[in-house]
């Protein structure tokens, strides 16, 4: 049945329109990118010993590795938390807890940056509810540096990190909790000692993800750093649009997507792809 | 049904990581009715003056209908293209599967900046020789949104038919129907939920790209995220306020229609 000449000839065209779009439309111009990272401005490797030498580039590293890395803890922590209530609690705890992630998650990255710009600025939310009670005379600096570029970051990621999480507590048997508390264990210790060792794959799953999207991330950062706090994929852009340099943000992106992969790799030797949403 | 209930600790926690996930979109509802042309809070009178801009500069509409017809043609594209590529998967189950499904989620596991860099080098070069398609023209922008779409497409495809029943389509090649009539009169009907989800997908998804759209525009092609992120970064304009709020109230809206009707298929009392 399988195997015969006009089977693979059937597979093939069906196969092929997508894999030409996207070895002609991303594949190619990839390879294009790796070769600027090589020959722009001068050929040999000069760009990549710039990325080790350069002290802004160096300094955009760290700040990202820094941000993404807090970022990842505060996110998962977070969505740990709604996703008990998504996952075990009433219908009614449940819907409204659907909503809570769904509506977000559905929103559009501008929207949600922009609204912790309102909530944030000098002249937002906060630091006029502050103001006029009289808390505080000056604005506190909210936006326009690291704090608001996490407390964005934090809020674009939760849902991301909602879906494994929910997948690892739903699969996990009950019976388990109810012996626990059966056996008298508080409610605290089986949640700490039970519950969340049983949910670990969702919880190394859903760090993995949030990490790696941290890492590449530019819109949020661009809007609630304001230019102050840069981070990688920004760097990237301000190399190729403002300050021409594209050897060098041709390299950095490799540079990432180098990282990325081996982080994925080492994700996927943990985690099962199928726990992942 | 879960018999272990969440605490009242687990439930104080939950409810202001909820808190925390709606309040700045309820933010942008003050401010989208300040009088004032900067970004402010009301203090008093309310305006309606931020809408009615959106509806008088007719930059805000000129975008709207770019976007969507870059949604409409690139999720055209993604969707046939996806479409394609999981019909032979599934009909063909061809060796070198698992590696070929890799490569077509690339543009979704890859970081967008990269993508964005990618894609940027594509339309440069094809700007070369043409001029209506490449760099900072509508095609180019909907070609780079279909690399972007395409592998969110197949994996909806492709989720929906591993839910096929394969006996279907082996009754038909039994009954002597061709590859054409298997793929367009039993296969394609079946799932033609995930076909439509996989279309309507794509075009949400590219109706709001922006990492991507900033790298291969500039001054023709202005997408509404791309006027909107220009609103965003030189002085904030409230006009984006009161877009926010009118797509924020669709979002709501599409999305409780949508818990609505799942509820009644699944035969739940919708509430």
């Amino acid at each position: 049945m399988r195997g015969t000449l006009s089977d693979r000839m059937g597979a093939a065209l069906l196969m092929a329109p997508l894999l030409l779009f996207l070895v002609l439309a991303y594949a190619w111009p990839f390879l294009g990118v790796v070769k600027w990272s090589f020959t722009l401005p001068t050929p040999g490797l000069g760009q990549y010993q710039a990325l080790l030498t350069d002290d802004l580039v160096q300094s955009v590293f760290i700040r990202t590795l820094r941000i993404a890395a807090i970022v990842t803890v505060v996110s998962v922590a977070a969505a740990y938390a709604i996703t008990v209530v998504w996952v075990r609690g009433s219908p009614a705890q449940r819907l409204i807890a659907e909503f809570c992630i769904l509506v977000p998650f559905w929103i559009s990255v501008l929207t949600r940056a922009f609204g912790w710009v309102a909530l944030l600025s000098n002249r937002g939310l906060i630091n006029t509810w502050l103001q006029s009670i009289g808390f505080i005379s000056e604005p506190l600096a909210l936006v326009r540096n690291e704090f608001g570029v996490i407390v964005g970051m934090t809020h674009f990621l939760i849902p991301f990190a909602v879906f494994p999480l929910a997948s690892a507590m739903r699969s996990l048997d009950e019976r388990v909790l109810l012996a626990a508390r059966g056996l008298g264990s508080s409610r605290m210790r089986t949640f700490w000692t039970v519950f969340v060792p049983m949910t670990r794959s969702g919880i190394i799953g859903s760090a993995m993800i949030v990490f790696v999207f941290s890492l590449g991330f530019f819109v949020t950062p661009a809007i609630l750093g304001g230019g102050r706090s840069v981070m990688i994929a920004e760097l990237i852009y301000l190399r190729i649009f403002q300050s021409p340099d594209w050897g060098l943000g041709a390299a950095i992106s490799v540079v990432l997507v180098v990282f990325v992969g081996a982080l994925m790799a080492l994700l996927f030797r943990h985690v099962k792809p199928k726990h992942l949403v | 049904m879960p018999t272990y209930r969440p605490g009242p600790v687990s439930l104080i926690l939950a409810v202001l990581v909820a808190l925390f996930l709606l309040l700045p979109l309820l933010a942008v509802i003050p401010v989208s009715l300040t009088p004032s042309r900067m970004l402010a809070m009301p203090t008093g009178e309310l305006s309606l003056r931020h809408y009615r801009s959106l509806i008088e500069d007719p930059r805000w509409l000129q975008s709207i209908l770019l976007s969507v017809r870059i949604g409409v043609v690139s999720s055209a594209i993604s969707t046939v293209l996806a479409l394609c590529f999981s019909l032979g998967v599934w009909m063909f189950q061809p060796r070198f599967t698992a590696t070929l499904v890799g490569f077509v989620l690339l543009p979704m596991v890859v970081p967008p900046v990269v993508s964005a860099v990618t894609l940027y080098f594509l339309l440069t070069s094809i700007s070369r020789v043409s001029s209506f398609f490449g760099y900072d023209t509508w095609l180019g922008v909907a070609m780079a949104h279909s690399v972007m779409t395409v592998p969110f497409a197949t994996v909806l495809i492709l989720v929906s038919l591993s839910q096929l029943d394969r006996r279907i389509d082996l009754a038909a090649r039994g009954l002597g129907a061709s590859v054409w009539e298997r793929a367009t009169r039993v296969i394609m009907p079946n799932i033609k939920f995930g076909i439509v989800t996989a279309a309507l997908l794509s075009f949400v998804l590219s109706w709001e790209e922006i990492g991507v759209t900033l790298f291969i525009t500039s001054v023709n092609a202005i997408t509404l995220p791309r006027l909107m992120w220009m609103g965003l970064r030189d002085n904030i304009d409230p006009a984006i306020a009161a877009l926010s709020v009118i797509l924020i109230i669709i979002t709501v809206l599409v999305l409780a229609v949508r818990s609505f009707v799942v509820r009644l298929r699944r035969g739940i009392e919708p509430l």
